[in-house]
């Protein structure tokens, strides 16, 4: 897993498990019930609309509340690629993480992301263009054992090859 | 090397010489929580895996709280997902859904010592740090992890040094000092990071209002909330566990990536407005917002000494007409000890309902939902956007005290004078 190509679709601050997935979802036994409610309450054509939407480019705190992990499992079902923040909640970045999301920190401001830009990420090489702009930034890459749990498509499959 | 609470309980489960913030290790898990949210969906995840057995049956606590008893025909199907992955592997401390909600039951029946590693499938497994262990949230894919391999990362976090001192004034209580803390260092001032509670003012805090703040330093983002050993924590383990432990303290020497000082004498009423728990406001730039419902209890104020204080106030008393009060004791033993003490047949004779114990209202489940455009004050944690119901609803974050003067009067009031 390296190169990730999509469009941004921009999140503000503290985006919480509960916009993500609201409580009244929480009793669906099955995520592909709860997709369509992903982020319902900040934009109702959030799923209809994915993709032309499908790398998150968030602020601060992305995923603040519960370990829910539906709030990552619609992400996944979505096509989700690739999460963007500038800090993350740190049990939303174990979630992404191990469901093979790359979760991406990096300190970006308001003129450098518009919705729907194209956007092409190299996780190896630690850099973000976004092509509708032309501008190249750098992220801290991912360590090396967070990489393997993404090229395995999360730590269930790479576990599975461990036991 | 000199180490905090966090770098030295990482360091004692992980084979490592030395430890410092940024590293990462691998630990061994003491202990694991896992109720009916994430439940059924472990099992789907663990099965994947093909393992017949569980690392360690004995070092799992399974419970059902956050629907119970069950509300609607998906919320049993849960419970039966659930009882069916508990029986499959043999897990041995399953407690039904008969208990109460499991960051307080847990703690209770004394699984929570000093020195443990300890995770849950729920963000506010924070809690348990009040008995001097380090503990965290973690999700469903992280919980199949540990149930295979009796181990997790961490990445070693940096930790920040709050001192306390003095001791609340008359109305006052552990709420308004960690929503004060999260509205200081705001919903991302510790993300990532381990919060140490020192200082003289320690001791003036009981483990109920120790278990206040440890349960909401995950509003802060933190990743631990823990607190030193003294003697009120020796003398509640006594009550609760013959097993054995040993207290940990940081060394003198430790670093520090910031330091905090707070005179709780200093702290007045605090709320955290709508919707978000680091919109904080003291009480008297709310007060005459009005309310449809006041709810109590929840694992952030649930406990003995938040019903007491709020049965002291209603003790005579009627609730507003046009409000409903909503209690729910923190668990079974709660519940019994309130009954015991008069308290719940104030709360009755005051025209509140009180419930079994649930995480219900807290999360819009059950037991306390919110229609279009209703107001609450709450003595939960949250209060994100249609957290408690309808995404039109707001929801006050506020200690038991103002949660009941509120109730009383209609609107949001300062409870100094009523107590």
């Amino acid at each position: 897993m390296d190169i990730i190509k999509g469009y941004a679709y921009i999140l503000e601050d503290d985006i919480s498990t509960d916009d993500i997935v609201p409580s009244h979802t929480l009793t669906m036994r099955d995520s592909n019930d709860m997709v369509k409610h992903t982020l319902e309450f900040i934009d109702p054509y959030f799923s209809k609309n994915v993709d032309k939407g499908n790398i998150i480019i968030a602020g601060e705190n992305f995923g603040t509340g519960s370990s829910r992990e539906e709030a990552v499992h619609v992400f996944k079902l979505l096509g989700i690629k690739a999460v963007v923040a500038r800090s993350f909640a740190r049990i939303y970045f174990r979630n992404l993480m191990n469901n093979g999301i790359p979760a991406i920190s990096l300190k970006w401001d308001l003129n450098q992301f518009v919705k729907e830009d194209v956007i092409e990420i190299s996780l190896l090489k630690g850099i973000i263009i976004n092509k509708t702009k032309n501008i190249t930034l750098n992220f801290e890459k991912i360590p090396k054992f967070l990489m393997n749990i993404l090229e395995s498509d999360g730590v269930i499959n790479q576990l599975k090859k461990i036991l | 090397m000199s180490y905090t609470l966090a770098e030295k309980i990482l360091k004692t489960h992980s084979n490592v010489d030395e430890i410092s913030p940024g590293q990462f290790v691998e630990a061994v898990i003491d202990l694991i929580m896992v109720h009916e949210q994430l439940g059924g969906r472990i099992h789907l995840e663990y099965k994947k895996l093909g393992l017949d057995t569980v690392w360690d049956p004995n070092k799992i606590f399974f419970i059902l709280d956050h629907w119970v008893p069950a509300p609607t025909i998906s919320a049993a199907q849960m419970h039966q997902d659930c009882r069916k992955f508990a029986e499959e592997y043999g897990f041995i401390h399953n407690m039904g859904m008969d208990k109460g909600i499991c960051h307080q039951v847990l703690p209770e029946m004394g699984f929570a010592r000093p020195g443990m590693l300890i995770v849950g499938s729920d963000s506010h497994t924070t809690t348990y740090g009040t008995f001097n262990c380090l503990s965290t949230g973690i999700g469903a894919t992280d919980v199949s992890v540990v149930f295979a391999t009796g181990k997790l990362w961490f990445k070693v976090p940096e930790s920040i040094k709050i001192n306390l001192h003095g001791h609340f004034e008359k109305g006052t209580m552990a709420k308004d000092f960690i929503l004060s803390l999260i509205g200081d260092i705001s919903t991302k001032g510790a993300i990532y990071k381990s919060l140490e509670f020192h200082g003289d003012g320690v001791k003036n805090l009981t483990i109920d209002s120790r278990m206040t703040i440890t349960n909401m330093v995950v509003e802060a983002g933190a990743k631990f909330g823990i607190f030193l050993p003294d003697d009120r924590l020796k003398e509640w383990l006594a009550k609760r566990t013959s097993k054995q432990y040993r207290n940990v303290v940081p060394d003198e020497t430790a670093e520090y990536q910031r330091e905090l000082i707070y005179d709780l004498s200093e702290i007045t009423p605090t709320v955290a407005k709508p919707s978000n728990p680091g919109n904080i406001a003291k009480v008297e730039e709310v007060e005459g917002t009005e309310i449809n419902q006041a709810f109590l209890g929840g694992c952030t104020n649930g406990r003995m000494e938040d019903l007491r204080i709020a049965a002291k106030i209603l003790e005579g008393k009627k609730i507003h007409p046009k409000v409903r009060m909503i209690v729910t004791p923190a668990s079974k033993e709660i519940y019994l000890q309130a009954l015991k003490e008069g308290l719940l047949e104030i709360f009755l004779r005051a025209n509140a309902i009180v419930t079994n114990s649930t995480c219900g209202a807290c999360i819009g489940g059950h037991l306390g939902v919110l229609g279009p455009n209703e107001v609450c004050i709450s003595s939960t944690n949250r209060n994100f956007k249609g957290r408690m119901g309808d995404p039109t609803s707001e929801v006050y974050l506020a200690s038991p005290a103002t949660v009941t003067a509120s109730a009383i009067k209609g609107s949001i009031r300062d409870p100094r004078g009523l107590i």
